[in-house]
């Protein structure tokens, strides 16, 4: 840097304040080397988290990979390269005893997993509606930076604390003698208690939106603060209406909120499977229960094949939103 | 004039129904942890849901007895150690990842994706692959090295994002400046890059705390014979409910608040000597 004198390369060009000089290319090729040669080396810091993946994270995934084409024996697998649990997957004809009436159901493997995708892209669909509003209110019509801070931070809070909690909070909410059975005789909208709360889909459903709403209200509110006012004030003065507001530059813009949010509850509500236990009663099955059971009866292909039909139909989806929202420009 | 009124009575109508929703939100959110909360104080007699009958502490007295709830408090511990060595690990690997993203290199791509891929998989993958896999070797799982191994790879996509954030901001000249006066790289961290960078650290270690803190799917089939906290309140779920597992959820959500408390404090008071 100190070979660039201050009188040498005279070129020119206009800046904002007046016309400055350009530095010479040979001091911006040196102060780029100090830059790239100055810090820590690159290698030593990404090693230790680099390897650490690489142990946790990609050998189990390709272990699941590699198991499920392998055998299943009596207490554990076999090295082999056979299709048969992803032909169970689809069908289970001869799979499982015939005799055994709830599991001879041809694909009821895949369907577990079209339920699955089914609910979640419910659980999805209310999250949206019911958090797109809060993260509306808290980025638009809260001024007060103070005001917008606590308000966030109150919608947040849940996201830090224990869903398997908040999933054991819902069992005196529900239930036929619970709190959303009294407040509706209490309001007479029924007269006696209904079943329909506890271990059913309308519970699970209300239980899972209310366990995973916060993941939305946070990416959208992000994206919704960072809308330049000027442009909405700009489309009012030009005489659009709140709607038009909305649909032509609330709305696009904050497109990248939501599908980060979007992306998030979907891949977390397809893993799903303590919830569906806890206020589901363990009725239904998510494809996360299935795993947990087929890995308890130590069929671990099986499970390893619906894992990876999991993480197919998880990439599927988030291929389509990403599809729909390119959310890339925006990182 | 009268327009102008008029257009200001409706935003006022606007907000105040936006105000209104917001609150109703924050029943629904809060609502079922209060319930919970207050059930835990259930008398003696008294069950899991409304009314009250009677108001004692018996179901938190019976939270403190080793023999009804298995090994709570061992479990208690062993998932404050695994959370407060997860908060470390991943502090420090999300500010070395940050770091070096400031350069550009070889695989950077790669490397960014594979910590996202954290984020992406489900828990109950990565516990069954690694516990399969663990099985395969013949070696057993525990909670204190398989368990903290996918803590940190769930925690750390959160803390390396707040730290891309942090050093997004970052003024390097400041750096450099200290580098032409001739400190060493080690310096240069230790008196610029860090304190001007430590709230962004607190940030991501909370992050590290908090999740590895309630995790459960991840650790379903990997920790091994001890449980953690969460795998032990879900035990207790396939046994008989009763009032102590409310006592015990309010307890470990005021654990999880209070964390959230002592770390918001510690970041301002950080983010103010930093500015």
């Amino acid at each position: 840097m100190n070979e660039a004198p201050q009188t040498a390369a005279p070129m020119q060009h206009r800046g904002l304040i007046g016309d400055q000089p350009l530095p010479p290319p040979d001091a911006v090729a040196a102060v780029r080397k100090i830059r790239r040669e100055s810090g820590f080396p690159v290698g030593w810091l990404i090693a230790p988290a680099a390897l650490w993946l690489i142990l946790f994270l990609v050998l189990p995934l390709i272990g699941i990979v590699v198991f499920s084409f392998w055998k299943s024996q009596t207490g554990g697998m076999v090295p082999a390269f056979s299709f048969e649990h992803y032909a169970a997957f689809f069908s289970v004809d001869g799979f499982f005893d015939a005799t055994s009436r709830n599991f001879l159901t041809p694909g009821v493997f895949a369907r577990t997993l079209w339920t699955t995708f089914r609910f979640t892209l419910t659980v999805m669909f209310f999250c949206l509606v019911i958090g797109y509003p809060v993260a509306f209110f808290l980025s638009m019509q809260v001024k007060a930076f103070k005001w917008q801070l606590a308000l966030f931070l109150l919608a947040m809070v849940p996201f830090w604390t224990s869903y398997l909690i908040r999933a054991v909070a819902w069992l005196p909410m529900l239930g036929r003698r619970g709190l959303l059975n009294k407040a509706l005789m209490g309001l007479g909208i029924i007269d006696k208690p209904t079943s329909f709360l506890l271990y059913s889909e309308f519970g699970y459903t209300m239980a899972l939106v209310q366990l995973y709403v916060v993941l939305c209200v946070g990416p959208i509110f992000f994206s919704l603060a960072k809308i330049d006012r000027a442009i909405i004030e700009a489309a009012r003065d030009m005489g659009a209406n709140s709607w038009q507001v909305f649909r032509e530059i609330i709305g696009p813009l904050s497109l990248p909120g939501v599908a980060i949010g979007m992306i998030f509850i979907f891949v977390m509500i397809m893993g799903e499977f303590a919830t569906a236990v806890v206020v589901y009663g363990g009725k239904t099955s998510t494809t996360g229960t299935v795993i947990l059971n087929y890995y308890a009866i130590a069929n671990y292909p099986f499970a390893a094949v619906n894992a990876i039909m999991l993480m197919v139909a998880m990439m599927i989806g988030v291929v389509i939103i990403l599809r729909i929202v390119d959310i890339r420009k925006e990182l | 004039m009268a327009r102008w009124t008029k257009r200001r009575t409706k935003a006022l109508g606007v907000k105040t129904g936006f105000s209104v929703y917001y609150m109703l939100f924050i029943v629904f959110i809060y609502g079922p942890m209060i319930a919970m909360f207050i059930l835990s104080f259930q008398g003696r007699r008294g069950g899991t849901s409304f009314p009250m009958r009677g108001f004692s502490f018996y179901w938190w007295n019976r939270l403190l007895e080793p023999s009804t709830v298995g090994d709570l408090q061992g479990a208690l511990g062993r998932s404050l150690i695994l959370a407060l060595v997860v908060m470390v690990i991943t502090a420090v690997f999300s500010t070395m990842l940050a770091m070096a993203f400031r350069k550009r290199f070889v695989g950077a791509g790669v490397l960014f994706y594979t910590v996202m891929a954290g984020l992406m998989v489900p828990g109950v993958l990565l516990s069954l692959g690694l516990a399969t896999l663990l099985r395969q070797i013949g070696l057993p799982p525990a909670w204190w090295y398989s368990g903290l191994g996918v803590h940190v790879v769930w925690t750390l996509p959160f803390g390396f994002l707040v730290m891309m954030a942090v050093f997004n901001r970052f003024d390097a000249s400041l750096e450099e400046a200290a580098r032409d006066m001739g400190a060493s790289e080690w310096t240069v961290f230790k008196e610029v890059t860090l304190p001007l960078i430590l709230p962004g650290i607190v940030a991501a270690g909370l992050f590290g705390f908090t999740l590895s803190y309630d995790e459960f799917a991840r650790t379903t089939l990997l920790a091994g014979e001890l449980n953690t906290l969460p795998l032990d309140i879900n035990a207790q779920m396939t046994q008989r409910i009763r009032p102590t597992l409310f006592a015990l959820g309010t307890a470990s959500t005021i654990l999880s608040i209070m964390m959230i408390g002592l770390f918001l404090v510690v970041y301002t008071a950080l983010y103010r000597r930093s500015h």
